[in-house]
């Protein structure tokens, strides 16, 4: 089993006085890919974004490699992690200045890396098209492309292919599977899709009310889950 | 109609002969203009993509007191900054009532509150969701206040442009704290005015066309930048 790359106990996040996310323990393992499932307003959203110290926790602490992380976080450490949102927001400009956008903030510009990713992600014919006037699908691809560039040590993807034909599903799933696969990046998923769960992750965890009910290997996960919640979830019997 | 046609065709041979006292007059008036938009621009772009980003409470008051400039009557401007340089005003001592200086002064009054006001409505006009994103992507502070300047790139010239539109053309306060002096203070606007006055019809017409060549320029100038931007 890999070195946990974050660790996570009585993590608490209040808005306006409600508890939305309240995680007893997790251990995020590197080079894992990590589902999160669960229903609208379980917070999970809400967990990524405290993994990626976009927001501070109420109570409680990321610590993450081993460090804690409260107060100011060093800039280096911010530069680790990276999300990409359900809606991409892209800058006004052309595909191939988005993507090399990460890049651009480290002052690490290097074309030869923006044009292997454009490649990858499909995207090399319309590197010159501004990136507003894209379908949906490219413009989440050219989302996935500029968080991958900057090579993260986390990749969190909230909702990534939501909305999306299979045919940018297919795709940006095995641009997932493949940055995990050979680079070694973590990845932490929150979807909508159980089956993008199963056909994804290592692992898959359950969010409900804010808390982490259950998490297991993908397979003892969809087959024998340990929780009767998390059985019903997966039989698509909801529960609230 | 015979005249105003005569006045224009003299007016376009003095503006073709490049005459001198022409020359000074343009040269005076985009150099009060320029400095004070400079001013305005340096001080009122970063102040007003401070106050589009931040979550104070006080936001409000500030908002009010913006939009409040941004209506100012210029001659009361004009009255305000008479008071303050004149010889028993606070700020006498600098001798500057009836120069160039002291049209700068108003002029600054004039602009600033445009330029932070537009710039600020420009920047709360981006997406919110962009600036999460940036700062998700390894962004800091100053990094991200640029790319959502940038972001609202088209509202911030639009800011400045209409900051130099209303200063450029601008008459009763730079009237009331230059004087109009020949040589000294005189610039398009007051000009115009006074060979209006006085008759000299072919001077005002010449001057009119300048003033109005400069706000097309401007504009111009700004409907290339934001097709780019539109690319
Ligand atoms: N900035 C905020 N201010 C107030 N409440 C918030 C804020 N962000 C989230 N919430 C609330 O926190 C709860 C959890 O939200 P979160 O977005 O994490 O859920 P989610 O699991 O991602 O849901 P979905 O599947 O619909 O995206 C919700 O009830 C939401 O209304
Ligand atoms: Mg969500």
């Amino acid at each position: 089993m890999n070195p946990s790359i974050y660790r996570i106990a009585n993590l608490k996040k209040e808005y306006a006085r409600r508890i939305v996310l309240d995680v007893e323990q997790l251990e995020i393992q590197g080079r894992e890919i990590l589902a999160l499932v669960g229903p609208s307003g379980a917070g999970k959203s809400t967990l990524l974004r405290l993994l990626n110290f976009l927001e501070a926790p109420t109570q409680g602490n990321v610590i993450y490699q081993s460090l804690t992380m409260n107060g100011k976080i060093p800039l280096q450490i911010r530069r680790e992690v990276t999300t990409v949102f359900q809606r991409p927001a892209l800058l006004h400009a052309s595909v191939r200045s988005n993507v090399a956008y990460g890049l651009d903030l480290r002052g690490a510009r290097a074309e030869d890396r923006v044009n292997e990713m454009l490649e990858r992600v499909g995207l090399a014919p319309l590197a010159h098209a501004p990136a507003h006037k894209l379908s949906g699908g490219e413009m989440q691809r050219v989302a996935l492309a500029r968080a991958l560039v900057i090579e993260p040590q986390v990749l969190l993807l909230d909702e990534p292919t939501a909305n999306l034909d299979p045919y940018n599903v297919g795709l940006i799933e095995e641009i997932v599977r493949q940055q995990n696969r050979e680079r070694g990046t973590t990845i932490v998923l929150v979807t909508h899709n159980i089956f993008q769960a199963r056909r994804l992750a290592h692992r898959v965890g359950l969010m409900l009310g804010g808390r982490l009910i259950e998490i297991n290997d993908t397979a003892t996960f969809f087959d024998s889950p340990s929780d009767p919640r998390t059985a019903a979830f997966v039989r698509g019997d909801m529960v609230y | 109609m015979d005249e105003l046609t005569r006045g224009l065709v003299q007016a376009i041979q003095l503006i073709l002969s490049a005459d001198p006292a022409l020359l000074e007059i343009i040269f005076l008036s985009l150099r009060v203009t320029g400095l004070a938009l400079l001013i305005s621009t340096l001080v009122g772009v970063p102040a007003g993509a401070a106050l589009g980003l931040s979550r104070l409470r006080a936001r409000g008051l500030v908002t009010a007191l913006l939009y409040t400039g941004m209506g100012l009557p210029p001659v009361v401007v004009g009255l305000f900054v008479y008071l303050m340089l004149s010889r028993s005003g606070p700020f006498g001592m600098l001798g500057w009532l009836f120069t160039p200086s002291a049209m700068v002064a108003a002029e600054i009054i004039i602009s600033f509150p445009l330029v932070t006001g537009l710039t600020m409505t420009a920047v709360q006009g981006t997406d919110p969701a962009l600036r999460v994103q940036v700062r998700s992507l390894g962004a800091t502070r100053a990094q991200e206040t640029w790319a959502v300047l940038s972001e609202a790139r088209i509202g911030v010239v639009a800011a400045i442009v209409a900051a130099f539109g209303s200063i450029i053309s601008e008459v009763g306060a730079v009237m009331l704290v230059g004087g109009n002096i020949d040589g000294k203070t005189r610039v398009l606007t007051t000009a115009i005015v006074l060979n209006t006055r006085t008759g000299d019809f072919v001077l005002a017409i010449a001057l009119g066309i300048i003033l109005l060549a400069l706000a097309f320029i401007a504009n111009a100038a700004m409907l290339r930048l934001q097709g780019q931007a539109d690319r």
